[in-house]
């Protein structure tokens, strides 16, 4: 029978039937951060259980670590101490631990994939919704709770419940400037945060295909802003030539003989999906989210919607609430909403190709008067191969701060957050009230957007800039 | 009564939160998760809209209102607990009082937070929801009943009864540690890890 890229993950991971809808999952891969995983060393150590498997466990300190120095005092406190608590436990617990002072330390969903620990038709776990990401590489990869953070440890499995299969096709080719992120938030604009919610995405179609390994991440990394519990790709050549010769891939024959494996994880041609979404890659524009959901996404050369306009009442009144948050106006061009702060890094957006895309639009100006502009590169390996690249330079000289890798103000967990009413383009993945700082304004887009924006003050239509 | 009876029926207060995809930063904002511990979150649940900028209670806030204080039945509308993985989110809402939350749906992962932490997350379809909201918005507050074992609420005017897995109703009437049921599959999962081909360090 005919079967789906999930259902062939799902089966090569199925250790046994728990009763008739759970599953016993074996995982290939936990990943850990300081946030999410204290309370489950804790419960390990209540219970007297040890981690299960430490090899295929890896932590990193990302969430609330410092961008301006790597010194743990320059965390808070109460940051310092949850970051000592994962030193703790790991040393303990014998998980490997990529700290502040380790050239492997990034944010979690950059630093897997860019050490060769992601691996196509892999289980990945890590107590973060935007685990995501790592379906870029084939791999069955999602975001779990602090109790079954602790439950992965222990024992290494998931008890699970199958996924309904949706299907995102997008052929055609997209505009020479048109990014992954633009692609994610147009799918956005079509599902709503909830259409894929009880489902595993796979994405797929020529303009898919098309894209690099860095673009699909991001790409994987925002489906669980559509509500899918994990978004999937089908490993492909580009997908073996990102993995060869990363520290933790395998190597040699090895490497030839884990190709072989992951090349069987493709759906089949005539797999059925529960539901089917297409979009023609041609139709899609830069976009920019006006509101506090991401599905509140319009294209660069629209206006901010009528509630009066929408039939249904909640989501009318939904808009009404987004419009006074934001500080915008009915009718008003997007192209005319003028931005405080700009912010570039985060797991959707803060690899190398990211970093590329944004300097490149900078073209020897200098960002708007008044500006305050960030870049924060997703890991140690990163900022070093931009500095490789003079990149660094480009962002400085333009007038951007040049920063050290964290989640940073994606989630304003450390001192990297806008002040009440900021507005703020970012290329972080959530838009909602208060997620870069209580009253803060955050409007979602690419970073050549995010670049553009920083130039000219307002967003800009960057099909215009070329 | 036994703790699985108990489990079985819940009575309480129902407050209204009429508001749809509320997402976990707005449950439990990111400045309360630098703690370590599992206890002391019920205090800043829905921290940016419960409070005002001096930190006193926003009179404009549902939860804030004389009639819905005490509430432990949370009704509220569609994709509720979207966003961040944060089990604090349910943290959060079982230490404010909460034990069951009634939406149109919910995202995944708070989902299974919720019945990691034995929370019943009841969906309903929106009509349904609808009419609750309408018995739930009266100048009088309303209580609910919840009988998990046949499937039925009881508000005021209206029961409705509602779907929920097998395995997850099990679950939450025998709150059996996930871990323990797992670990009593140890000889399958040494049993896979040691079959063919996956034995492989990249595996």
């Amino acid at each position: 029978m005919a079967k789906t890229l999930y259902q062939k993950i799902w089966e090569a991971h199925h250790i046994t039937q728990i009763n008739e809808q759970t599953a016993l999952l074996y995982i290939d891969r936990h990943l850990v951060h300081e946030v999410t995983s204290p309370q489950a060393f804790a419960g390990l150590r209540d219970k007297n259980r040890i981690v299960r498997r430490a090899d295929k466990t890896f932590a990193t300190m990302d969430h609330n670590v410092s961008t301006k120095s790597r010194t743990m005092a320059a965390a808070s406190p109460v940051a310092q101490k949850q970051l000592n608590a994962l030193s703790t436990n790991c040393e303990e617990f014998g998980v490997t631990l990529f700290d502040l002072n380790h050239p492997n330390q990034g944010v979690v969903h950059v630093m897997g994939p860019e050490l060769g620990i992601t691996l196509p038709g892999h289980t990945i776990v890590c107590g973060d919704s935007h685990t995501s990401t790592h379906g870029a590489f084939g791999a069955l990869a999602f975001g779990i709770g602090t109790s079954e953070v602790e439950h992965v440890l222990a024992t290494q499995t998931l008890q699970q419940k199958m996924s309904k299969t949706l299907r995102i096709e997008i052929n055609g080719e997209v505009h020479s400037q048109i990014t992954s992120k633009d692609i994610a938030l147009a799918i956005i604009g079509v599902t709503g945060t909830a259409g894929g919610t009880g489902y595993v995405a796979e994405f797929c179609g020529t303009a898919i295909r098309a894209l690099s390994m860095e673009a699909r991440m991001t790409l994987c990394n925002m489906s669980i802003e559509l509500g899918a519990k994990a978004g999937i790709i089908a490993p492909d050549e580009k997908t073996f030539e990102y993995i060869k010769g990363r520290e933790f891939a395998p190597k040699g024959d090895d490497f030839a003989a884990a190709k072989q494996h992951w090349q069987t994880f493709f759906s089949d041609d005539d797999a059925e999906f529960d539901l089917t979404v297409k979009l023609d890659a041609a139709d899609i524009k830069p976009q920019v989210t006006w509101g506090t959901s991401p599905e509140q996404v319009l294209s660069i050369d629209d206006a901010v919607p009528d509630p009066e306009q929408e039939p249904n009442l909640i989501k009318a009144d939904a808009i009404r609430k987004a419009i006074a948050y934001m500080g915008l106006s009915v009718g008003q061009k997007i192209t005319d909403i003028k931005v405080d702060t700009v912010f570039i890094g985060s797991c959707t957006n803060s690899r190398i190709e990211d970093l590329r895309s944004a300097a490149a639009q900078i073209g020897g100006r200098k960002i708007t008067e008044g500006m305050r502009a960030l870049v924060v590169p997703g890991s140690v390996r990163v900022r070093e191969q931009a500095i490789e690249e003079g990149l660094d330079i480009i962002f400085k000289d333009a007038g951007f701060e040049w920063r050290e890798p964290g989640c940073s103000m994606c989630l304003a967990m450390n001192d990297d957050r806008l002040a009440p009413k900021e507005r703020c383009a970012s290329t972080s993945n959530r838009n909602f009230e208060g997620r870069q700082g209580k009253e803060s304004r955050t409007h979602l887009v690419s970073p050549a957007m995010a670049a553009l924006a920083a130039i000219h003050g307002h967003f800009f239509d960057i099909r215009k800039e070329h | 009564m036994s703790s699985a009876q108990q489990k079985m029926f819940h009575e309480g207060k129902v407050a209204p939160l009429d508001i749809n995809n509320v997402d976990t930063d707005q449950i439990i904002p990111k400045q309360f998760l630098t703690s370590v511990s599992r206890e002391g979150f019920g205090e800043a649940l829905f921290f940016d809209w419960r409070y005002l900028d001096d930190e006193k209670p926003n009179p404009d806030f549902v939860l804030n209102e004389d009639r819905y204080q005490g509430a432990t039945v949370l009704l509220t509308r569609e994709n509720f607990g979207c966003g961040s993985s944060r089990e604090h989110a349910p943290w959060a809402l079982q230490q404010y009082g909460f034990n069951v939350i009634i939406a149109s749906s919910f995202a995944d992962i708070f989902f299974n937070n919720c019945i990691n932490n034995q929370m019943l997350p009841i969906r309903l379809t929106e009509a349904q929801i609808e009419s609750l909201f309408q018995q739930a918005t009266g100048s009088d507050p309303v209580d609910v009943t919840v009988d998990l074992q046949g499937q039925k609420l009881t508000m005021a005017d209206v029961t409705v009864e509602f779907d929920i897995d097998s395995s997850i109703k099990q679950r939450l009437l025998s709150g059996q540690d996930f871990i323990g049921v797992s670990e009593a599959y140890i000889e399958q999962i040494v049993a896979f890890e040691q079959s063919e081909g996956r034995d492989k360090a990249w595996r």
